[in-house]
């Protein structure tokens, strides 16, 4: 496990203890280096005190030459078992006394050196000059110490460091265990409580403040977001369920609406199917008592005119053209029905040459009329070809008829724009019509001309409504009397 | 004058009264058989059952109304068509109504003609005329397929 994955518990720890070996170290070696600085001064004074006492002593030995006595008075050195070797040289340089006797004569240097203490290959060596009084110089003192003052010193001390050291490094330790808690332990109690939270999902929980540190102020603030995540939480829920519960509702409502739907095209088709029954029935039924009046009307006028009078014949006459006239209505009337009941079947439509068909067809009808058609090209449209030929044929067989009566008819068809919206124009200067009975133009048998001004049964505009509404589309018409009429509907 | 016969399928008497006077005001005197519903029509084309039919010979031309009593003129069209001796047989239908789905069922069955009654007596007098003229004297009628 590297370093970074340790558990905070023991980074601290060993945070701590690292910390507390450092300082003692460093404080060891710094107080080890004075102490070896210390003793090396210390040994060197001691030395140079003891070479000045024996060249003190020494300086009758060489004024006298007597050797026996230098030698007794450098074996007085024993006493000191740090002293590895002494030598008196006299005044020319020659070994006049050595130390310990049997001493080997490479083991110490053969003429003095210069004048003092210093360290050298492991040892303190020194030359003492040895002086009379009268400063007249008698010879030179050698000594030589070893070094081991210093050494047992340092070991011991080291001795005594280390044991310190390891004492002091397993309170740190055991202090650390102990006192890392102030910081681990908030610190794994978030993490204990993140933990809950994300295997749980329970926001509830919160993790407890162990004081007003920083790390305080991050339980609180974590304690904080857990409750703002809980309220969101409860939030979105509620949102969740109220969504639930509107889709819930408009699913019901959707529901109901579609029964009600389904329920209206059932009533529709069935008003559907009645309607077509009706008026298959009235094709068939309705018509055939109105061909027995009118052909037996007929019949008595051809086979009983003899005995009829001006009147009689004249009423037989009015009877038939009542019950024709009738058979004209109900013709329209099922067309009307047809209008509503015809399947719409939705393409392209050439709306201008359905016009010019229609203009043409009228034209070939009554070749004496004189009507000035303009149409303009290229209007189309999207709807059931065969409804939009109706209408279009009811509309302008209207200004072909009401024009009947005016020289220079003219009759027109173009496109306008209506609010901003595309309406189709159907414009005559005919016999027009009043605009206080607009609304009345499009109901079923509403007229505004007698049958003997302009014959029509009042069927054919209701009929053009109905084809308008059945696309989806308004018709509506402007006019004055004998200013002529405009009808415009849209698609 | 042509010999053939005219079956006239009609309900109403009183369209009976006025075809046949249209048809007798234009001299035309053939010999009108009347089947007041579709099944006497069947009867005299196929005969009632057990029976052979009354007559030999076929009529030149069937004026068939659709809205009949029993039997109705489309289900009539249909079994002429459907049997071997008269699938040629001219067979117009003369009806009140111009409903477009009885157009086209009718022409769908093998109609060979479909004319609308007139209200206007005067107009009807001419249909019944031309009709007559047309079928009876101006057609070539089918042969007459030899009976079983």
């Amino acid at each position: 496990m590297s370093v970074r994955d340790w558990p905070i518990k023991r980074k601290l720890t060993a945070i701590l203890v690292l910390i507390s070996g450092l300082v003692l170290l460093l404080t060891s070696a710094a107080f080890a280096g004075y102490q070896y600085w210390s003793l090396r001064q210390a040994t060197r004074d001691a030395l140079s005190v003891r070479g000045r006492i024996i060249a003190a002593n020494s300086t009758a030995s060489l004024a006298f030459s007597n050797e026996a006595d230098a030698r007794e008075l450098l074996s007085a050195l024993r006493a000191d078992p740090h002293i590895v070797a002494a030598v008196l040289y006299d005044k020319g340089g020659h070994v006049f006394a050595a130390y310990p006797a049997d001493v080997a004569g490479n083991a110490v240097p053969g003429v003095p050196g210069p004048d003092g203490y210093r360290f050298e290959r492991g040892r303190l060596i020194g030359f003492q000059p040895v002086e009379e009084a009268g400063s007249q110089r008698l010879g030179t003192l050698y000594l030589a110490s070893d070094l081991a003052v210093i050494y047992d010193t340092l070991r011991l001390s080291g001795v005594i460091g280390l044991a310190v050291m390891g004492v002091a490094l397993l309170a740190a330790y055991l202090l650390s265990m102990v006192l890392q808690g102030t910081i681990s332990q908030p610190i794994l109690a978030l993490a204990e409580t993140a933990k809950a939270v994300s295997t749980r999902q329970d926001y509830s929980v919160r993790a407890p403040k162990l004081g007003e540190d920083e790390l305080g102020a991050l339980t609180d603030a974590f304690n904080q977001m857990l409750g703002r995540i809980a309220d969101q939480k409860d939030e979105l829920q509620r949102h969740a369920a109220d969504l639930e519960r509107r889709v819930e509702e408009r699913t019901h409502e959707l529901q109901e609406r579609n029964e009600s739907l389904r329920r209206n095209a059932a009533e529709l088709l069935a008003a559907n199917t009645e309607l077509d029954a009706f008026a298959y029935s009235v094709s068939h039924d309705l018509r055939a008592p109105l061909r027995s009046i009118d052909g037996f009307s007929q019949i008595l006028l051809e086979d009983y005119a003899a005995r009829l009078d001006e009147g009689g014949r004249e009423s037989l006459h009015r009877v038939r053209a009542a019950s024709q006239r009738m058979g004209t209505l109900i013709d329209d009337l099922l067309k009307l029905a047809r209008v509503t009941r015809a399947e719409m079947r939705t393409e392209d439509v050439d709306l201008s040459g359905m016009a010019r068909d229609i203009a043409s067809e009228l034209q070939r009808a009554a070749p004496e009329r004189q009507v000035e058609f303009a149409i303009a090209a290229g209007l189309k449209a999207r709807g059931d070809a065969r409804l939009l030929r109706v209408a279009l044929d009811n509309l302008l067989r209207n200004s072909w008829k009401y024009t009947a009566k005016r020289p220079g008819a003219r009759v027109e068809f173009a496109s306008v724009d209506a609010n901003g919206g595309q309406a189709f124009a159907v414009r005559d200067n005919g016999a027009g019509f009043d605009m206080k009975y607009a609304d009345k133009l499009f109901g079923v048998f509403q007229r505004l001309h007698s049958a003997a001004e302009f014959e029509g049964t009042g069927v054919g505009l209701a009929t053009v409504r109905r084809i308008i509404n059945r696309h989806g589309g308004r018709i509506w018409a402007e006019g004055a009397v004998d200013q002529g009429a405009t009808f415009y509907f849209t698609l | 004058m042509n010999p053939g016969k005219i079956l006239l399928v009609e309900d109403n008497p009183d369209d009976v009264a006025l075809t046949l006077r249209a048809l007798k005001s234009h001299n035309i005197t053939n010999d009108v058989v009347v089947a007041q519903d579709g099944a006497q029509a069947l009867d005299y084309l196929f005969g009632t059952e057990g029976k052979s039919p009354a007559e030999k010979e076929l009529p030149a031309v069937v004026l068939l109304d659709l809205k009949l009593p029993k039997v109705n003129g489309m289900e009539v069209l249909q079994r002429i068509r459907a049997s071997e001796g008269t699938r040629l047989l001219p067979v117009v239908i003369l009806t009140s109504s111009d409903e477009e789905r009885d157009v086209i069922e009718g022409y769908s069955l093998g109609a060979n003609s479909y004319v609308r009654k007139p209200v206007d007596f005067v107009e009807f007098t001419q249909a019944a005329k031309q009709l007559g003229l047309y079928w009876l004297l101006m057609n070539r009628a089918p042969p007459v397929p030899r009976r079983p």
